[in-house]
């Protein structure tokens, strides 16, 4: 994959006209992760409402790949219900992005957005319904790299 | 174009140059201040070593060892003429950090009360500053910033400008010795702690200036050379300080050596850092007498093989003579500084005068975040760095998350850097920038 298909005019985009981007005021769940490979930072802010995602925001930096993909998740799950959201998974994020076959060198860049939001329904989840009732969630995002 | 180096001869000592990367691009390499690659004569040595006269050493009579012993206490006599050090100065450990935290753990132990103050720079490596952290934690000394003159005078306007940010009232990072001034006249300094040439901005710092700052208040000065070691002649009796540490690796040598050099008085009164074979005298059930210098400070079978790799590295940088490295790097520099300034929204880092900096070249081009440059240049075969390059407290001083960096050694050429520029002209494209 060249970076001429890497960097699109989508991923340019996002990158520099994200959406959702920012914080909310009262939301039920802030979360954050950074690459410490690379320095990537992304946060993320959920509010949720009848078992769905109400609202959500993010903010961060770090390359396009890391912060187009967490622009682009935020506007996947918004709305959502927490069924749906839970079964995101990593080729759910790098067919959104364009680039299903993201190398090792960057595929974490691609992944951040989705760790965090899983630690964020992980974090949600465990409050309600017990840490080990939502252990599973945790464990996926910990797989992602 | 005669150059003072014959780098052709020079690129066929080292086999990874010819290698084809991505695609079938000549490799250009330009992350020398992260490890340099290593000729074929530093590989041999190593090779020879395990095929021929591989043995521990120091304590076997037989010929084997013998061998090894010499080859491995012959590394280190190179390390301290290259150094105009004593060998009994010279002390072998894994790697720049180490030779930093050995100071701190031995030297700083000892000498370090609380109240006390050590003095760093904003510019250090991660190896410069928390060894020194935790030292002042534990001893509730204090940790005090030699300030960079940097400010970001050409910001707003940036991208409107020719390449380098270049305007009026250009602040290029140096030192501002008035702080280290201000410092040793105000609270009871014991130990100034400092690079010798940055990894990040390539500013040389005026090291001989802050020994003589120092040397009428009886404070210690540790030089970090890990990144001039390597690109210049470095003589520690015309620096004169306490302590200088460098690593083998960014020097043509293998990983896993290091050099502490201190003064043998300094040493001499240390206590070692790490117990066990090799650096004692004698040992009774209750208590043990310490080796001689440097033994005393070599703990366990020592990494044979790459200091005597690390000998043939000495040699090999010998032979070019490091007068004739700095001059060849320093015409490298001058030609990458000129071609930089002419890369629209390109801001680059540090000293732009050849005569105050190393070829180590960190700079941000527009709104490219440099892991994307560092992805599309590594599609054109050019290896460079991206991120904080160890050094978060410079990054945040500079206002950036992180840098691209391209640093480069005697095996780099005028080619290479027009290839890079090339590159770097692609990645405005790909990216849409302006201008």
């Amino acid at each position: 994959m060249s970076s001429a298909d890497i960097y699109r005019e989508i991923i340019l985009d996002y990158y520099r006209n994200p959406r959702n981007y920012g914080r909310l005021e009262a939301p039920d769940v802030v979360v954050r992760d950074t690459n410490p490979l690379c320095g990537d930072e992304v946060e993320m802010h959920i509010k949720f409402e009848d078992g769905k995602i109400k609202d959500i925001r993010f903010n961060g930096k770090g390359c396009a790949i890391s912060q187009a993909s967490a622009s682009m998740l935020t506007e996947m799950v918004m709305s959502k219900s927490l069924e749906e959201v839970k079964g995101l998974g990593k080729q759910d994020i790098l067919e959104a992005l364009g680039l299903p076959n993201l190398g090792p060198a960057r595929i974490k860049c691609a992944l951040l957005s989705l760790k965090v939001f899983k630690l964020g329904i992980y974090s949600y989840l465990a409050e309600k319904m017990g840490e080990s009732e939502a252990s599973s969630i945790k464990e996926e995002a910990s797989r992602l790299f | 174009m005669l150059s003072i180096l014959d780098v052709e001869r020079i690129r066929a000592d080292f086999p990874i140059l010819s290698r084809k990367v991505r695609n079938g691009k000549r490799l250009i390499y330009f992350d020398n201040a992260a490890t340099t690659q290593k000729p074929r004569q530093v590989i041999d040595a190593i090779y020879n070593y395990y095929m021929n006269y591989n043995a521990n050493i120091h304590r076997a009579v037989h010929q084997l060892s013998e061998e090894a012993t010499d080859a491995y206490e012959g590394s280190r006599a190179k390390v301290a003429r290259f150094i105009d050090a004593k060998s009994d100065e010279i002390i072998f450990v894994r790697n720049a950090t180490e030779a930093i935290n050995l100071v701190a753990y031995a030297w700083g132990r000892a000498n370090i009360k609380a109240g006390d103050t050590i003095v760093v720079s904003e510019m250090e490596h991660h190896s410069n500053v928390v060894p020194w952290q935790m030292l002042a934690k534990e001893k509730g000394a204090r940790l005090h910033y030699i300030r960079i003159d940097y400010g970001d005078v050409t910001a707003a306007d940036d991208d409107e400008k020719e390449g380098g940010g270049e305007g009026e009232g250009y602040r290029d990072g140096s030192l501002i010795l008035d702080d280290l001034y201000h410092a040793i006249s105000h609270v009871d300094v014991k130990l100034v702690a400092i690079s010798h040439m940055s990894n990040v901005l390539g500013n040389i710092n005026p090291v001989k200036e802050i020994v003589e700052i120092c040397k009428d208040k009886d404070i210690r000065v540790l030089v970090d050379g890990a990144q001039s070691a390597p690109h210049m002649p470095i003589d520690m009796k015309d620096i004169g300080c306490d302590f200088f540490a460098f690593s083998a690796h960014k020097m043509l040598g293998p990983t896993g050596v290091g050099v502490l050099y201190a003064k043998r008085e300094i040493l001499d009164a240390m206590d070692p850092f790490i117990g066990g074979g090799d650096m004692i005298r004698e040992v009774h059930k209750y208590d043990a007498v310490w080796n001689d210098l440097p033994w005393k400070f070599e703990a366990g079978t020592p990494n044979i093989a790459d200091v005597i790799g690390f000998g043939a590295a000495i040699d090999y940088l010998d032979a070019i003579g490091m007068e004739n490295v700095r001059a060849y790097e320093h015409e490298l520099t001058e030609y990458m500084l000129s071609r930089l300034m002419e890369v629209k929204g390109l801001r680059l880092y540090g000293s732009r005068e050849a005569d105050r900096r190393g070829a180590v070249f960190s700079f941000n081009l527009a709104d490219i975040h440099p892991h994307d440059l560092a992805t599309i240049l590594d599609e054109d075969g050019i290896a460079i760095r991206s991120g904080h390059h160890c050094a978060q407290p410079l990054m945040e001083r500079l206002g950036v998350a992180a840098t691209s960096r391209a640093s480069l050694y005697i095996y780099n050429t005028r080619e290479e850097i027009d290839r890079f520029i090339d590159s770097l002209e692609r990645a405005r494209l790909i990216f849409k920038v302006g201008g």
